[in-house]
C-alpha cells in the first residue's frame, strides 16, 4: 500500500529525522564493533546491560525500578551464547532497514523478517517469537534507544474512553465519542505520535480488563464522573503504561487502579506504580509512582456483604506469589500494603472486580466506585 | 562318570538298536527273552530280581541318556557331533604342533525331503591336517567311551572325558545304522587308512568292518562337491593335509542357522582359535523355518552382496589358502553362502601346556584314598615321602616330612602302613597346610593380541578390546580368565549385548545364565563404562563380550559341558578381567562423547559465523567475505585452543588416546565408506573383501581401517626371552608378540600371593601393514554430524583420533 500522507506537523517529522540518525548511527557503531573485531582478529562480543532482578535496583526516592549498570558480554565464540550473538546481529540488520525505509514493524514482523534457515543447515534463525522478542529488549538496552526509536511496535492493547480528545499522528480523536469499544491504545504513544489536545477530565480510572471496562463504558461511568477510563488486558502493555505515565505527568491526572484482589492484581498494580524488572530501563518513562489502588480489597468481602460465591480459593501458588510480593522493598515498608496482603491472604480466597455483579449489576459502577471516591479509601 | 563295573551273563537288553549284523541278531534273541520273561506272571523274589541285577555298560547307559552328552534333538546332535571331531582335532594338530586347518563338511543325504521334516540325513566329514592316528589306536579313539588320553591327567585340553566323538560315531550309528568312517594318514609318504567302524554298546568296543588301505585323503568326492567349487584346487588340496584326519559320521539331523547352529560354534571356534583356518561347506538345503537368530556379523556381508565380490573374494582367498603362512593376520571371515572360510589370524601355536600334577589342597578324600591305593599297586613299598613328592606338585622334601610327621609317620613310613585314620588326618592336613599355589605354566592363555585378532576377525565392530588376567586358583586347580569386548560398529545397537562363552577355546552355546561368566558379566557394573545396564543383567548396546576360562579342569555344570559352574574365586576374576575391558571402553567411549561435543562445538560456531558476517555488512557496509574469513580463522583458532585440555597448573594435558591404551584396536571408518555413508548407502562396504580385485589380498591395505596399540613395549623383552621355544611353529614373525602374552602366566603364582592387580599383558600389535612397512598413516580426517551422530569426513574438522 502506498504510503499515506499522514499529518504529522514538519516540525516533528524534522525531529523523527534527527532521531532516526542518530539510532542509525548507533546501529552502524554496534556493528563496526564487531567487525572491526572480527578483522582485527579480536573476539566479537557486544555487551549488553544486564536485565534482571539482580540489576534492577529500587529507586526509593523517586519510587521507580531502575536499572542498573551492570552489563554482561555476549560473544560469538561461546557456546551458550553464538546463537543469540547471530540474532542479535540479524535484529539489528533487520532494524536498520526499517528506519532506512521509514517503515515501522510489529515484534511479529521482526520475527519474521530476521527468521530464515542458516545457510547450509535446516536451523531456523528463530523459531519462535519468544526467542525474538527478548533480543528486540537487548537491542534497546544495548542501544539505548527505546521500541519506537527502532521502529517496531506490539499489538494494539487496552482501550481508553472518557473526556479527553488527543491528536494521533496529526488525527483529532474525541475519545467522548468512540462507541462501545473505545479507542484502541498503540503501542507507541510517545509525544510525537500522540500529543493531547482537550482534557476535562479529573482522573483516570484504570480497571484491569476489558469485561469490567465495558461495564462502566456502558453505564456511562467516565461521563458521569467526569474521568477517563482505560483498561490494560491484564498486565498493561507498554503503550497503555507509557500513556497513563502521560495523562499523570503532563495533565496531573491522578491514576486510580480497580484491580482483582488476588497476587496477580496487586502485580499489576505493582507494575504500574513502580515498573517492571525487565523493563527497568524504561521504568523513568512508565513507572507511576503516584497511583492508587482501589480495590478490589480484602475487606470487601465483609463490608461490601458479599455471598461466598465470590470466593476463589488461594493457591499454594497464590500465597507463595503473595508472599513473595509482599516482600518486595516497595512494599515491605508500606503497612497498608502488608495489611492488605495479610488480609488477603487471611481471608483464604482472592475475589474478581467482576464477581461485584452477584450484588447487582451496576453494583460496582454506581455504589462501589464512587462510595471508594468520596471516602479517598485507596491505597497508595 | 563312574567306572565300568564287572559284567554279568544275562541277555536282557537295555538298549534296542546293535550295531553290527552280528550283535543285533544276539540282540533279538536278548529281546525275545526277555519278552517271555515278562510274560509269565512269576512272583518276584529276591532271587528273580537278582537275575535281572546286571552291570550297565557305559555305551547303553549313554545310547539311552543321549541328551546327557548333547544330543538331545536332530540340530543339537548336528552340532555336538561337529563340536566333538572340531575340539578333537584342534588338540591333536595342537599337540603335534601343527597349524590347524580344518574342513567341516555337511552334506545334505535327503535334499529332496518334504518342507516341514523334523530331521534330515547328513552326512558329517571333518578333516584336519593334524599328526593322524596310528592304526592300532583308532578303533580305541573313535569306538570307545571314556576312552581318551585326556581325562587322566591334569592338562588343558579342549576335551576332557573322552566320550564325545565315540558319543557322535554311536547316535549317528542309532539312528542311520551307518557306520563311522574314519581315514587317517600318520605320515605324509605313507598310505591313509580307510576304517569303517560300528560300535557295540555292550562292549564298549568298536567293531571293524571295513580296514582298507586308500590313497583318496582328503576324499576325492568332497573336493568335488559343487558348493566347495568357488575354493578350486585350494580346497582339501593334499598339500594342505599331507597328514591328518577326517571323520565321517552320518546321522538323523537338522541343518539350521542361528543360535546354537554349527555356524555359529565355529564362528566362535575361529575367534578363540585365530591360529586355525576353519572352512564350512553348508549342506544345499537348510531348514530355515525360524528365522535365523543375529549371528555375530551377519552383517550386509551375510546378504550376499553380488556374485562378483564373493567371486573377488574366492580367488584371493584361494591364493592365500595354498599358503596359509602367508595370509594376512587381520584377516576377515569370509561368508561365501554355500561356504565360509574363517582364515588364520597369526601364524603362532599356542604355547604347550604342561601336564601337571595336582594339588594338594584341589583333591577329595577319596580320591586321595585312591591315589594311595593305586601308588601301592605300582610302587610295592613306597614310602609316604616319596608318594608326597611325586604325586603331588608344589610338594617339596621338607614338606613331605612335615606331612609324615603331621600325622605321626616318618619319611620311611610305607603308604601300605598307613591307617585310614591317618589319610584322614593327612586330607586335613593339606585344606590347612600353606602351599604354594599349583604352578601355572600348564595354562595357554590365547593372549591378549591374539584375542584381538579373533575379535576383529569375528565380529565387525569400531573397538576392541581384550585383557588376560593371571593365572589364579580354585579347588587347587589353576585356572586363567581371559576377556575381551567388541564395541560399535554394526552391533545392534538396541539390543542386550552378546555374551560369547569359552572354555579352554571350545565356544560354549547352550545354558548362558546358568553360566558364572554370565553372571560374572551381569554383575559387572557397566553403567560405569558409559553402557546402559537394566539392573541385574547385561547391558544393552552393540557390544560382545568375550570370556574365555582356561584350566586344566574346567569345572562344567553337566556332561554336556555347557556352562561354567559358579566357583567364588573364577567369577571374581571374570568380574576383574571385564572391569579391564570395561575401563578401556569407558575411556573410548568417553573420548568419542568429547569428539561429538567438539565437534557440535565447532560446527555451532561455524554454522553462525556466515550469518552473522552477512547481518554486520548490512548494516556497516564492511566487506561480508573478510568479515567470514576472519571470523572463521578465529573459530578455528579458538576451538584449537578450547581442545587442549589445561591441568590445574594451566599446562597443557596430553589426552589420552583410547587407542593408545594397552589391548585395543580402534576401527576408523575409512573415507569411502564415510561417503557412502552421507550418500545414504546403506551397505558398507565389507573392507575386507573391497580390496579382494587388486593384485594382493593385504587386508590392510584399507589401512585407515584400523589402528593397533603399540604399547606393551617393555613387556615384550621379557616375553621374547621367554618365548624361544614358542616360536617352534617357525612362521612366527614376532615371538615375543605371543612371549609376552604368556609372560605372565608363566610365572608362578607363589611370586605374586593374593594376586589382586594385573597387567593387561598387551605386546606390540603387528597388524598394521603400513607401520608394518614403516609408513605413516594418514589418518582420514572426520567429523562428527552432530545430529546424526555419524562420522563424515571433512577438510577442517577435527581428527578421531
Amino acid at each position: 500500500m502506498a504510503k499515506r500522507k499522514d499529518n504529522t506537523s514538519p516540525a516533528i517529522t524534522k525531529r523523527i529525522k534527527e532521531r532516526d540518525a542518530k539510532t542509525l548511527g548507533k546501529l552502524v557503531g554496534l556493528a563496526q564493533s564487531v567487525s572491526k573485531s572480527a578483522l582485527s582478529g579480536r573476539e566479537p562480543k557486544v555487551e549488553i546491560p544486564t536485565r534482571t532482578k539482580s540489576n534492577t535496583l529500587w529507586n526509593k526516592k523517586r519510587g521507580i525500578l531502575e536499572m542498573g549498570d551492570a552489563s554482561s558480554d555476549r560473544e560469538l565464540f561461546n557456546l551458550n551464547q553464538a546463537k543469540q550473538f547471530m540474532q542479535t546481529m540479524l535484529h539489528a540488520s533487520t532494524i536498520k532497514d526499517l528506519i532506512e525505509r521509514e517503515k515501522t514493524s510489529s515484534l511479529r514482523g521482526v520475527f519474521y523478517k530476521a527468521k530464515h534457515t542458516v545457510a547450509g543447515t535446516k536451523e531456523n534463525t528463530f523459531d519462535r517469537q519468544e526467542e525474538s522478542d527478548p533480543i528486540l529488549e537487548d537491542l534497546e538496552v544495548t542501544l539505548g534507544s527505546l521500541r519506537e526509536e527502532l521502529h517496531v511496535f506490539a499489538e494494539n492493547r487496552g482501550s481508553m474512553v472518557g473526556n479527553i480528545t488527543v491528536t494521533d499522528k496529526g488525527d483529532d480523536i474525541d475519545c467522548r465519542r468512540m462507541g462501545s469499544g473505545g479507542y484502541a491504545m498503540p503501542s507507541i504513544v510517545e509525544p510525537d505520535i500522540i500529543q493531547f489536545k482537550k482534557c476535562e477530565a479529573k482522573f483516570v480510572l484504570h480497571v484491569e480488563k476489558g469485561t469490567v471496562w465495558n461495564r462502566f463504558n456502558e453505564d456511562r461511568f467516565w461521563e458521569e464522573h467526569n474521568c477517563i477510563l482505560t483498561h490494560g488486558a491484564g498486565q498493561p502493555p507498554r503503550g497503555c503504561r507509557r500513556l497513563l505515565q502521560r495523562l499523570n505527568q503532563e495533565l496531573k491526572l491522578p491514576i486510580i487502579c480497580l484491580l482483582d484482589c488476588d497476587p496477580w492484581g496487586h502485580y499489576i498494580y505493582s507494575v504500574i506504580k513502580q515498573g517492571s524488572i525487565s523493563l527497568a530501563f524504561e521504568s523513568s518513562r512508565l513507572a507511576i509512582p503516584e497511583a492508587r489502588f482501589l480495590g478490589i480489597r480484602a475487606k470487601d468481602y465483609d463490608e461490601c456483604d458479599l455471598g461466598d460465591s465470590v470466593k476463589i480459593d488461594l493457591t499454594e501458588n497464590d500465597i507463595k506469589r503473595a508472599n513473595e510480593i509482599a516482600a518486595y522493598p516497595w512494599f515491605e515498608s508500606n503497612k497498608q500494603w502488608q495489611r492488605e496482603i495479610k488480609g488477603m491472604l487471611d481471608n483464604g480466597f482472592k475475589m474478581e472486580v467482576e464477581s461485584l455483579i452477584t450484588k447487582d449489576i451496576s453494583y460496582v459502577t454506581e455504589e462501589y466506585v464512587p462510595q471508594r471516591l468520596k471516602a479517598k479509601d485507596w491505597l497508595e | 562318570m563312574s567306572k565300568k563295573g564287572r559284567r554279568m551273563d544275562a541277555p536282557e537288553v537295555l538298549t534296542p538298536p546293535a550295531p553290527s549284523v552280528a550283535s543285533r541278531r544276539e540282540a533279538d534273541a536278548g529281546d525275545d527273552a526277555a519278552r517271555t520273561k515278562r510274560g509269565s506272571p512269576a512272583k518276584v523274589t529276591a532271587e528273580t530280581m537278582a537275575t535281572k541285577q546286571r552291570d550297565i555298560s557305559v555305551s547303553e547307559f549313554f545310547a539311552k541318556n543321549r541328551h546327557l552328552l548333547g544330543f538331545d534333538n536332530p540340530r543339537k546332535a548336528l552340532l555336538t557331533t561337529v563340536k566333538e571331531a572340531v575340539d578333537n582335532s584342534l588338540d591333536a594338530c595342537e599337540e603335534a604342533s601343527i597349524l590347524p586347518d580344518i574342513t567341516v563338511v555337511i552334506e545334505d543325504l535327503q535334499p529332496d525331503r518334504a518342507a516341514g521334516a523334523k530331521a534330515s540325513r547328513y552326512r558329517i566329514t571333518v578333516v584336519d591336517n593334524g599328526p593322524g592316528i596310528v592304526r592300532k589306536q583308532v578303533e580305541n579313539v573313535f569306538g570307545r567311551l571314556l576312552f581318551g588320553s585326556k581325562f587322566h591327567r591334569l592338562k588343558m585340553s579342549r576335551g576332557q572325558q573322552g566320550i564325545g566323538i565315540s558319543a557322535a560315531g554311536m547316535y549317528g550309528l542309532i539312528t542311520t545304522g551307518k557306520p563311522m568312517t574314519i581315514q587317517t594318514r600318520p605320515s605324509a609318504t605313507k598310505q591313509a587308512h580307510h576304517i569303517e567302524l560300528a560300535m557295540n554298546t555292550k562292549t564298549n568296543r568298536a567293531e571293524v568292518t571295513v580296514d582298507e588301505e586308500t590313497d583318496d585323503f582328503p576324499l576325492q568326492r568332497l573336493r568335488s562337491l559343487s558348493q566347495a567349487r568357488e575354493l578350486g584346487d585350494a580346497f582339501l588340496s593334499q598339500g594342505d593335509y599331507p597328514t591328518g584326519t577326517s571323520v565321517t559320521i552320518e546321522l538323523e539331523a537338522k541343518y539350521q542357522r542361528g543360535r546354537g547352529s554349527v555356524d555359529e560354534f565355529l564362528e566362535l571356534t575361529a575367534i578363540a582359535n585365530p591360529h586355525a583356518r576353519i572352512t564350512l561347506v553348508r549342506p544345499t538345503r537348510i531348514t530355515d523355518e525360524e528365522e535365523d537368530a543375529p549371528l555375530i556379523r551377519k552383517g550386509p556381508r551375510a546378504e550376499g552382496r553380488g556374485v562378483s565380490e564373493a567371486e573377488g573374494a574366492t580367488g584371493a582367498d584361494a591364493a592365500s589358502g595354498t599358503t596359509p603362512a602367508d595370509a594376512a593376520p587381520p584377516a576377515m571371515t569370509q561368508d561365501l553362502g554355500s561356504i565360509v572360510v574363517f582364515p588364520r589370524a597369526v601364524n603362532e601355536l599356542p604355547p604347550e601346556t604342561k601336564e601337571i600334577q595336582p594339588h594338594p589342597k584341589g583333591i577329595e578324600l577319596g580320591i586321595l584314598l585312591q591315589m594311595m591305593k593305586d601308588f601301592e599297586a605300582s610302587d610295592r613299598g613306597g614310602t609316604l615321602y616319596t608318594f608326597l613328592q611325586e604325586k603331588f606338585c608344589r610338594v617339596s622334601a621338607g614338606t613331605a616330612a612335615d606331612f609324615c610327621k603331621a600325622i605321626g609317620a616318618t619319611s620311611r613310613t610305607k603308604v601300605s602302613d598307613i591307617e585310614p585314620a591317618q589319610t584322614e588326618l593327612l586330607f586335613k592336613e593339606f585344606q590347612d597346610s600353606k602351599l604354594p599355589p599349583p604352578p601355572t605354566d600348564c595354562l595357554a592363555p590365547i593372549g591378549v593380541q591374539q584375542l584381538l585378532k579373533g575379535m576383529f576377525k569375528g565380529v565387525r565392530a569400531e573397538f576392541y578390546a581384550a585383557s588376560s588376567r593371571e593365572a589364579n586358583v580354585y579347588r587347587g586347580r589353576p585356572f586363567l580368565i581371559e576377556t575381551a569386548i567388541a564395541f560399535g560398529g554394526e552391533l545392534p545397537t538396541e539390543d542386550t549385548s552378546r555374551v560369547i562363552r569359552f572354555a579352554n577355546r571350545v565356544p560354549l552355546l547352550f545354558q548362558q545364565s546358568a553360566c558364572s561368566s554370565f553372571k560374572a558379566v551381569s554383575e559387572t557394573n557397566w553403567k560405569n563404562y558409559d553402557l546402559q545396564q537394566p539392573r541385574g543383567s547385561v547391558p544393552v548396546g552393540p557390544l560382545v563380550i568375550m570370556i574365555h576360562m582356561a584350566s586344566v579342569w574346567v569345572p562344567f555344570t553337566s556332561e554336556s559341558k555347557e556352562a561354567i559352574a559358579d566357583y567364588d574365586e573364577i567369577r571374581k576374576e571374570m568380574k576383574l578381567a571385564l572391569m579391564e575391558c570395561g575401563r578401556k571402553l569407558g575411556t573410548y567411549l568417553r573420548k568419542r562423547a568429547k569428539m561429538k561435543r567438539e565437534a557440535e562445538r565447532r560446527d555451532i560456531f561455524e554454522r553462525y559465523i556466515g550469518e552473522v558476517a552477512q547481518a554486520v555488512a548490512a548494516v556497516d557496509g564492511s566487506d561480508a567475505k573478510k568479515v567470514y574469513d576472519a571470523l572463521l580463522a578465529q573459530a578455528k583458532k579458538r576451538t584449537a585452543i578450547a581442545d587442549l585440555q589445561l591441568d590445574d597448573e594451566g599446562k597443557k594435558v596430553q589426552e589420552e588416546d583410547p587407542a593408545d591404551q594397552e589391548g585395543v584396536i580402534v576401527v576408523e571408518p575409512t573415507p569411502d565408506e564415510l561417503a557412502a555413508k552421507t550418500a545414504g548407502q546403506t551397505a558398507r562396504k565389507p573392507s575386507g573383501i573391497r580390496t579382494k580385485d587388486e593384485d594382493e589380498p593385504a587386508l590392510m591395505d584399507v589401512e585407515p581401517v584400523k589402528r593397533l596399540s603399540a604399547k606393551g613395549k617393555a613387556k615384550r623383552e621379557r616375553g621374547a626371552t621367554k618365548s624361544d621355544k614358542d616360536s617352534k611353529a617357525g612362521k612366527a614373525e614376532k615371538p615375543e608378540a605371543r612371549g609376552a602374552g604368556r609372560a605372565a602366566s608363566r610365572d608362578d603364582l607363589s611370586d605374586i600371593p593374593g594376586t589382586k592387580q594385573t597387567k593387561a599383558e598387551a605386546a606390540a600389535l603387528t597388524i598394521n601393514a603400513a607401520q608394518r612397512s614403516g609408513e605413516k598413516i594418514e589418518k582420514p580426517r572426520l567429523r562428527l554430524d552432530p545430529k546424526t551422530g555419524k562420522m563424515r569426513p571433512a577438510d577442517d574438522g577435527p581428527k578421531l583420533f
